[in-house]
């Protein structure tokens, strides 16, 4: 354990039934939980190795709840941490001992489907996948797919401004999130956006995703709707090695063919899918699987294309797939290669991005550092957008070996940031990377985001201790205090 | 010299120099950049950005463009092109609506978030934007985002700062995703229809999935835009050709699509509002609109509405923002609700805490 959370609030601790009492005051009797037994099960989200039960856990559900709950805490003096599903490989939603958990989950409903003007309006407990569930029927679709959509919530997409497999050509939450309601600390409810195609002001919203719950709680979202694809296809090529695939991204993406995703496997991780999944990949050091859309001829043409451009790189494998169950076969392994790393081992799965030019590099150093570090990494992503997923094996059960894995995780994105990407593409700050957020930014740089949180959350009772570093912060939240 | 010559920074560290002078005195500042607008009714001296120009890197493979603020927008145009790239969003020139005679610079589109009829199938500007550095109202030089595709480390300031209009920060620089520039492009023309008819055309076109890029009305006539790969065009052409057969398109080859960007049929003079809208609210607008004794276009699939003539459009829509004055009174943007507003102003004070970046320009 070696990232830091801040001594809880003795006070706020000490005042625990009465504050559960308040919230009992203004919420139905279900909607409240301390019970120690049962708020055990929000002690951690994704992030296992760190854990705290919460002071209580509070599910509206409603705006109008969500606004009583949030003026309990507000005037309480009680930190609030905002969680979906408790996906959050990051540690976004982890607990402190003196917070209030408030779960989005109970907020279902999908308010309206209008597809003339090409959006869905929902509560922000719905799952990710169920928005594109409810669209289908309409032959329409909503874009962001991050892989934990069968249980992510709208709620955390927009926390974490997720992306997925397909971004590379529908963008993330932010370029797809129209409108939302926001809850303030103060229990205020803001209106942010909404069915039109801009801002009438100052871009608030845009700051609002991907803030990690620093700002408010999303309550209700208005997100942009597409129409279904005629049909999807991917290829699968095989390479001899790393910087060729590498090439091979980079020249798909300038010759004009935008695939709607470019996934990247390497050896190790190859070994794994394939003692697991048994997809039938071929034996050599990187895999890409590109998928286009379109109707059947413009497949056809768009993997033309593509193929023309494999070929010129001497390809070890270019796989076509003529039919859904062979389409089907290429992204078996893929789509199963977390948890066929799962079976090796414990894993910290990490995802800096760095500009697609320096992927090669990147993946050279990477296993330099893994040598160094004693820990096996396997390397599964999102290539056409450099958002890299290295896996770090580790045995949790081992003293000291999650440690060593922090250490590594640490160096391949400071090596991101270093190259000049970031710390993370999708996943967020959380508590994982916190401290790493001086090697991205200098001092005044978060100065600045945390002056933005000064204006929307005066008291830093929003989601504490996660994405600013505890030092950097520390001023900040002691002038909240007073 | 004259008071412009003085405040036109060529370095960042000028730039930053002369706003904490500034900040120290309180001395209000009227940003500029290549001189496309005429009227910025702020207080101040004028800030000139135009020397802050040219291009830092330009990544063809990571689809990256790195460009300070004062890079003219045509010069750019050129060097994607040769690529076979563009900015997707299609930056405007407003010169012919705006009545300036300088050149659009990048730093002046990303201010204004502007972008032209493609914005309905890749998004706006602030949507390509990710990175910048700036310089804050105290001088502090700063930075947000970077130059990958996918980033969330930490807040998004890119998406605050584009579209604030020079009220938050000076932009230093700026990076931009760029794409690939499709090589086949037709448009089908709906001559003589209404605003009702083109917004069922548009409704048809854009539940299909051919991509349309374009989707405008203007003077009468429905316009819609594909764009493709060689093999694709054809194909989706004939089946929107089918789908609106009804409502009798003719194919144009050469299709006024630069001067539908530009807004160019309400060049010259009369007040000029940009209004954003639920696209199937539009053709009710219009016909309010046109009430008032002004002419109106539409954009976006219905979701922006041009109004070209007198009165006050906002008692009928409220996101309307008036961007060519020409006598019409009041504040140039729309009145926000109280909470937001109170935001807004938090962030302002955040950013400038003297108040003097383009003071008062986006005050509703």
């Amino acid at each position: 354990m070696s990232i830091a959370m801040p001594t809880p609030d003795a006070g706020v601790i000490a005042r625990g039934p009465q504050i559960v009492a308040a919230l009992r005051a203004v919420l139905p009797p279900d909607a409240v939980i301390d019970d120690p037994q049962e708020t055990r099960a929000y002690e951690c989200d994704a992030l296992t190795a760190y854990r705290c039960p919460p002071l209580a856990v509070v599910l509206p559900r409603s705006t109008a709840e969500v606004a009583a709950a949030m003026r309990i805490c507000g005037q309480m003096g009680v930190p609030v941490v905002p969680r979906g599903a408790g996906t959050s490989l990051a540690g976004g939603a982890l607990p402190t001992a003196d917070c209030v958990i408030l779960g989005t989950m109970r907020l279902r409903e999908v308010l309206e489907i209008d597809t003339d003007n090409r959006f869905i309006r929902v509560q922000t407990g719905v799952t990710n996948l169920s928005v594109s569930a409810e669209l289908e029927p309409y032959g329409f679709f909503y874009a962001p797919d991050p892989s934990s959509q069968l249980a992510c919530t709208i709620a955390g997409n927009i926390a974490m401004n997720s992306g997925g497999a397909h971004c590379l050509k529908y963008g993330v939450t932010t370029n797809n999130l129209l409108g939302a309601t926001v809850v303030l600390t103060t229990g205020e409810v803001v209106e942010l956006g909404g069915p039109e195609l801009g801002p009438a002001g100052l871009d608030l919203l845009g700051v609002l995703c991907g803030s990690e719950g620093q700002l408010g709680v999303v309550t209700e979202a208005t997100l942009r709707i597409l129409p279904r694809p005629e049909g999807a296809r991917p290829v699968l090529i095989g390479f001899d090695s790393p910087e060729v695939a590498g090439e091979c991204v980079a020249n798909i993406i300038r010759s004009g063919v935008l695939p709607v995703a470019i996934e990247y496997m390497d050896e190790p991780c190859l070994r794994a899918v394939e003692a697991f999944a048994k997809a039938g990949y071929p034996d050599c050091p990187a895999v890409l699987i590109v998928e286009v859309e379109g109707s059947k001829a413009e497949i056809d043409d768009q993997i033309a294309r593509i193929r023309a451009i494999a070929d010129a790189l001497n390809p070890v494998e270019f796989r076509e797939s003529r039919n859904a169950d062979e389409a089907l076969a290429i992204w078996k392994g893929r789509k199963s290669a977390f948890g066929a790393m799962g079976r090796l081992g414990d894993y910290i799965c990490l995802d800096g991005t760095v500009p697609v030019g320096q992927l090669p590099y990147t993946l050279r150093r990477i296993g330099e550092l893994s040598r160094q570090h004693g820990l096996e990494v396997a390397n599964v992503f999102h290539a056409g957008d450099g958002n890299m997923h290295p896996l770090i094996l580790f045995n949790a059960n081992k003293p000291g070996d999650l440690a060593r894995a922090e250490a590594f995780g640490f160096d391949i994105l400071r090596l991101c940031v270093e190259v000049g990407g970031c710390l993370t593409g999708e996943h967020g700050v959380g508590v994982e990377k916190r401290d790493l957020m001086g090697d991205q930014y200098a001092p005044d740089d978060l100065a600045i985001q945390m002056q933005v949180k000064d204006v929307f959350d005066p008291g830093w009772l929003l989601n504490p201790a996660k994405v600013f570093p505890l030092d950097a912060s520390a001023a900040h939240r002691a002038r909240a205090a007073e | 010299m004259s008071v412009a010559l003085d405040l036109a920074p060529a370095t960042e560290a000028e730039v930053a120099e002369v706003l904490a002078d500034c900040h120290a005195r309180r001395t209000p500042l009227r940003l500029t950049g290549g001189g496309t607008r005429v009227e910025n009714r702020a207080a101040g001296e004028t800030l000139s950005l135009s020397r802050l120009s040219g291009v830092v890197t330009y990544s063809p493979g990571e689809m990256t463009l790195i460009a300070r603020p004062g890079t003219p927008l045509p010069e750019i145009e050129r060097m994607l092109a040769a690529e076979g790239q563009a900015l997707a969003f299609e930056p405007p020139d407003m010169r012919p609506v705006l009545g300036g005679n300088g050149t659009p610079t990048l730093g002046g589109t990303v201010a204004a978030n502007a972008s032209g009829p493609r914005r309905l199938l890749v998004g706006a500007c602030r949507d390509h934007l990710l990175g910048v550095r700036f310089v804050d109202g105290r001088g502090r030089i700063l930075k947000n985002g970077g130059r990958v595709m996918k980033n969330v480390t930490g807040l998004d300031l890119s998406k605050l700062l584009a579209g604030s209009h020079g009220t938050l920060a000076v932009l230093t620089e700026v990076v931009l995703k760029t794409l690939p520039l499709l090589p086949a492009r037709t448009t089908l023309a709906f001559p003589g229809v209404t605003e009702d008819i083109a917004l069922r055309i548009f409704t048809t076109a854009l539940s299909t999935p051919y991509e349309v890029s374009g989707a405008a009305h203007v003077g009468g006539a429905a316009y819609l835009r594909i764009e493709g790969l060689d093999g694709q065009l054809a194909y989706r052409r004939d089946r929107l050709l089918a789908l609106l057969a009804d409502h009798r398109p003719e194919v144009m080859d050469e299709a006024p699509w630069q001067a539908i960007r530009d807004v160019a049929h309400f060049a010259g003079g009369g007040p000029l509002w940009r209004i954003l809208c639920k696209p199937s609210d539009a053709p009710g607008l219009c016909d309010r609109l046109r009430r008032m004794g002004g002419d109106c276009s539409l954009d976006w699939g219905g979701g922006l509405i041009w109004y070209h003539g007198p009165g006050n459009p906002r008692a009928l829509a409220p996101y309307a923002t008036l961007v060519r004055r020409e006598g019409a009174e009041g504040p140039a943007f729309p009145p926000l609700p109280p909470a937001v507003a109170r935001l807004q102003d938090g962030l302002r004070r955040s950013f400038d805490p003297a108040g003097i970046l383009n003071p008062g320009l986006m005050d509703a």
